[in-house]
């Protein structure tokens, strides 16, 4: 008799932990193409981030602000230690740099519209400032990257602050591939490049390499602007508690620090993935380093990478910051990965919500493309609505738990406020599990 | 991170002023290196006995007695000459390696800095016009010497983590730069029984020359193999008891610039270090290649 | 002539003085004593001036310069005439690394050798070197105009998107992706024309011509060892 006529139990079918079919299907991609997997959105793999954090609202011991009636405060002054004109926002959420070239001119100008009607500043990207973004953005940031792309003295003092760009969250230690596709005849002008080629991207500056160059680098961009405005330094997580002493005694106003969850586009999988640190992972490090050098609050700490409400916004500043900066969010606001282009993102291989190859130019909502008829799909005027409402909402509900912890400006939230969910965040984060007073690695603690 | 200058005397009468010309050129450096100064000076020595440099957080209590104390348990006479936090101890080149055995023993919270027939080392914390007054630096005598001030990258700021360091008789070295292999190089040298005390960089880029020294290699050999095993951004600018060596990474971004006249052969980090040496306008002024070794001696 | 003197008077005053004057200013030219290495001197400056800089400079020396002339009597340190939009800069002496980088306009002339990555990243600058240049010139260089009368080091041009290379000496060796190209006629124009404004006395049928083979333009699998 034969087995199946015996009916002899079969084992199931197992997909293997190690080779997943998400890893097959990666294994046979670069099999067939030769080329590792360039994208952007930042990590996917889950990594103890703020949701493994909890507030702890009053009650007896301590009292609450009246949530509709009494003010809780959320303005916030960057570049106060050097800089003659610092910047005032009124809320502490800024929009991270994303270049023309990466982004289309519509949603360029749909970022400055919504930042300045919330009051928050944006942030040029590779690629040079646009005529149009300067316009719409009360306050601008000018990104000074290892490219220069774009870069001139002019622009340089039209600025409101200048971020020296060392590491990005999503890359630090790695240079870029930006593909030829997106390369338009106006991007092409603006970096001096041919129209259509690769855009290869170094990963050091040209003209400098550490901080004891750095602190050159600096005064000669303070000595061209007349010692006006605030200059970031932004660094990508790695070792940040070294990293930002080092930005601090390289003569920086503000310090912005991106966790690996940062969304920056046209990165090869591998590096998102596999290098750097969660953004929690990032804060106490770099806030501790900046209360080493008595500095904490007179040199601003902006984090960033993977903030998506305002309860992220109150733990970052919770923590330790003095502002966040948001990228990914921002453009999934003014409608990116929108269900409603679902169609065209299965044309295109993904879904709504997994589309991630920003550098290809080819996005649904116009918001990654450099193609006039997509790019025309995104109205400036009600992205930007939309985008002012999203930092309207984050304030509200960053302000109404600062108010529940009793607080009458977001800068007076504390480390003491949180409990951790998890032992990794209360690990990462130096915040007591939840219930107890104890987190891995406290000082005393035994182990 | 940070800057180093050096000078080499060709003119001996210029040694009197060695010290005073290192200082000048160590205080314009200040801007990059704000945390900490150091300079190691080769001074006259005598032939059979050694110097060994200490420095004590203590140095009231623990120079005090020190000289009769190591005296009694190393059989011989040594001698102690206390400079601010440092004291220089002369005593047989013999028994250098037991009184360091001894000062373990004697003085737990000693550190050697360095020893050798001419070498002294003066480092402490603070900004480098400071620290150049606390040893005066300015009125120290010798043929060659080197100076570091120190940014402090991912070790600590303290006197141990300052440069020069010094893992070899009358050999040192000072570093401008990031070496990204010295974890695993350290274990590796610690294994070979190099004694490295510190989590710092440099320290592994010395005694990584004095192992290749100990084994045979002529200094110059040994520069030479840097290149190839020190991994990372560096300007090393080394000594040893007649000599002067300079050397930069392949990839060389970290900067340099020398000088050379009929009196001297000076290193900056930047020009600016030079300015006030004598004749440097005249002077051939370069910027030494990457991996290539430089090396002058008496 | 009005000077300026930095053994007394601070940087900022410098720059700022020199940075005020417009256009039409009736102050044209300008000296400044006793630079002795000081970095980011005569940077950001915006207007037809005679700058002359007597001795030697630290940093960034005519950093972003535009429309004016600025002369070093002595060497430049790291970054002369960087990113430089137009104007000249003229260095009697040697030039440190990274020489007119990222310099989008104007000529930069070095009298003696340039040190490593000179023209990095330049993106439309002219630059004329009487020396030699060290490793990694040009290095990812996008548009204008690199002229070397000596010889060139390692890795020459590495990485070149479209600028010209001129080496009149000999290269120690190319970086990836760059080659010899033919000198045409054009290429001899262009070269006598920089070599007359840089005072250069030398024939450019002497100089052979370098530039990108553009394999790195579109990525290609069988060039990756090129990345």
């Amino acid at each position: 008799m034969k087995d199946d006529e015996r009916r002899t139990p079969r084992t199931m079918p197992l997909q293997s932990a190690t080779f997943s079919n998400p890893i097959n299907a990666e294994i046979r991609r670069a099999a067939a193409t030769g080329i590792y997997d360039i994208r952007g959105g930042g990590a996917k793999r889950r990594v103890p981030h703020f949701d493994d954090l909890l507030f702890l609202g009053a009650s007896v011991s301590r009292y609450p602000l009246e949530g509709y009636r009494e003010k809780c405060d959320t303005s916030v002054t960057l570049g106060t230690r050097f800089a003659k004109k610092p910047i005032k926002l009124d809320i502490p959420i800024t929009i991270a740099g994303m270049s023309f070239g990466a982004l289309s001119a519509q949603a360029k100008e749909a970022l400055g519209r919504g930042a300045s009607e919330a009051g928050t500043s944006t942030t040029t990207g590779d690629g040079g400032m646009t005529a149009e973004e300067r316009g719409h953005s009360k306050t601008l940031v000018y990104q000074y990257l290892p490219s220069r792309y774009g870069m001139n003295p002019d622009d340089l003092r039209r600025a409101d602050a200048i971020e020296i760009v060392v590491g990005q969250g999503a890359k630090p230690g790695g240079g870029g591939m930006l593909l030829g596709q997106k390369i338009s005849d106006r991007v092409a002008e603006m970096r001096t490049l041919p129209k259509g080629i690769d855009q290869r991207s170094a990963c050091r500056h040209p003209d400098w390499t550490g901080p004891d160059d750095l602190e050159i680098k600096i005064l000669e961009l303070r000595e061209i602007t007349g010692w006006q405005v605030p200059i970031y330094v932004k660094v990508g997580g790695t070792r940040p508690y070294y990293d930002v002493a080092l930005a601090v005694k390289a003569g920086a106003d503000v310090v912005v620090l991106d966790g690996m969850q940062g969304g920056t586009a046209a990165t090869q999988d591998v590096f998102i993935e596999n290098v750097g640190l969660p953004t929690l992972a990032c804060l106490r490090p770099a806030v501790r380093a900046l209360q080493d050098l008595g500095v904490h609050r007179e040199v601003q700490l902006i984090v960033s990478g993977g903030i998506r409400t305002g309860a992220d916004v109150a733990k970052a500043l919770a923590l330790g910051a003095d502002a966040v900066s948001i990228g990914t969010a921002a453009m999934i606001a003014l409608g990116d990965n929108d269900p409603k282009y679902e169609d065209e993102y299965n044309a295109l291989g993904t879904t709504a919500g997994a589309y991630d190859d920003w550098h290809e130019g080819r996005d649904p909502a116009g918001i990654t493309t450099q193609d006039p008829e997509l790019a025309a799909r995104l109205d400036p005027v009600e992205a930007g609505r939309r985008l002012r409402n999203y930092l309207k909402v984050m304030t509200l509900e960053a302000q109404t738990i600062a108010r529940a912890c009793g607080h009458n400006h977001l800068h007076n939230l504390e480390p003491e406020d949180l409990c951790a969910l998890t032992m990794e965040a209360a690990a990462m984060a130096q915040i007591p599990l939840a219930g107890t007073d104890w987190y891995p690695g406290k000082p005393g603690a035994g182990y | 991170m940070c800057g180093i200058v050096g000078l080499f005397l060709k003119d001996k009468s210029l040694e009197p002023q060695l010290g005073a010309m290192l200082t000048d050129m160590l205080i314009t450096m200040t801007d990059r290196g704000p945390d900490s100064a150091g300079i190691a000076i080769y001074g006259a020595g005598q032939g059979g006995r050694a110097k060994m440099t200490v420095q004590s957080a203590q140095p009231d209590n623990d120079f005090a007695t020190l000289a009769e104390d190591l005296s009694a348990v190393l059989g011989t006479s040594a001698s102690v000459r206390a400079v601010d936090t440092h004291a220089v101890i002369d005593l047989p080149a013999d028994k250098a390696e037991s009184a360091r055995a001894a000062l373990a023993e004697l003085r737990p919270g000693l550190r050697v800095m360095s020893d050798g027939e001419r070498i002294e080392i003066f480092k402490e914390v603070g900004l480098p016009k400071d620290v150049a007054a606390r040893f005066s630096l300015s009125a120290m005598s010798g043929s060659h010497g080197i100076g570091h001030t120190r940014m402090a990258t991912e070790s600590a700021v303290t006197t141990q983590g300052a440069h020069p360091f010094s893992t070899g008789a009358d050999q040192c070295l000072v570093h401008n730069g990031s070496l990204s292999n010295h974890n695993s190089l350290r274990r590796k040298l610690r294994a070979a029984g190099m004694r490295i005390e510190s989590e710092n960089d440099t320290e592994v880029g010395a005694a990584y020359l004095s192992w290749r020294m100990r084994e045979g290699a002529t200094l110059g050999e040994a520069l030479e193999s840097s290149i190839d095993d020190l991994d990372g951004f560096f300007t090393f600018v080394v000594g040893t008891k007649d000599g002067f060596g300079v050397v930069r990474d392949p990839i060389a971004c970290k900067p340099a610039v020398m000088a050379e006249t009929d009196q001297y052969v000076a290193f900056g980090s930047e020009y600016r270090a030079l300015v006030n040496l004598p004749g440097i306008d005249s002077a051939r002024v370069w910027e030494p290649e990457p991996a290539t070794v430089y090396f002058w001696s008496h | 002539m009005q000077t300026i003197d930095l053994a007394t008077q601070p940087l900022r005053e410098l720059n700022a003085t020199l940075q005020s004057q417009a256009a039409q200013t009736n102050a044209t030219e300008w000296e400044v004593l006793n630079p002795r290495g000081a970095h980011a001197i005569a940077v950001g400056l915006d207007a037809p001036i005679d700058v002359t800089v007597r001795g030697s400079t630290g940093y960034y020396c005519g950093g972003m310069n535009k429309q004016a002339n600025i002369h070093v009597t002595g060497s430049a340190g790291p970054g002369v005439a960087e990113n430089m939009m137009s104007g000249t800069v003229v260095i009697d002496g040697d030039a440190s690394q990274y020489a007119g980088a990222t310099g989008r306009g104007g000529l930069l002339v070095i009298k003696g050798n340039a040190s490593s990555r000179c023209g990095i990243s330049m993106k439309g600058i002219d630059i004329v070197v009487q020396g030699n240049i060290g490793h990694m010139s040009a290095f990812m260089g996008q548009a204008g105009n690199l002229v070397v009368c000596g010889d060139a080091g390692d890795a020459l041009g590495d990485s070149l998107y479209e600028a010209r290379l001129f080496v009149r000496g000999s290269v120690k060796s190319l970086g990836a992706d760059c080659i010899e190209k033919e000198m045409r006629s054009e290429h001899l124009e262009i070269l006598r024309d920089l070599l007359a404004r840089a005072g250069v006395d030398a024939q450019p049928e002497e100089f052979r011509r370098y530039g990108s083979a553009r394999k790195l333009y579109n990525f290609d699998i069988d060039n990756a060892a090129a990345y």
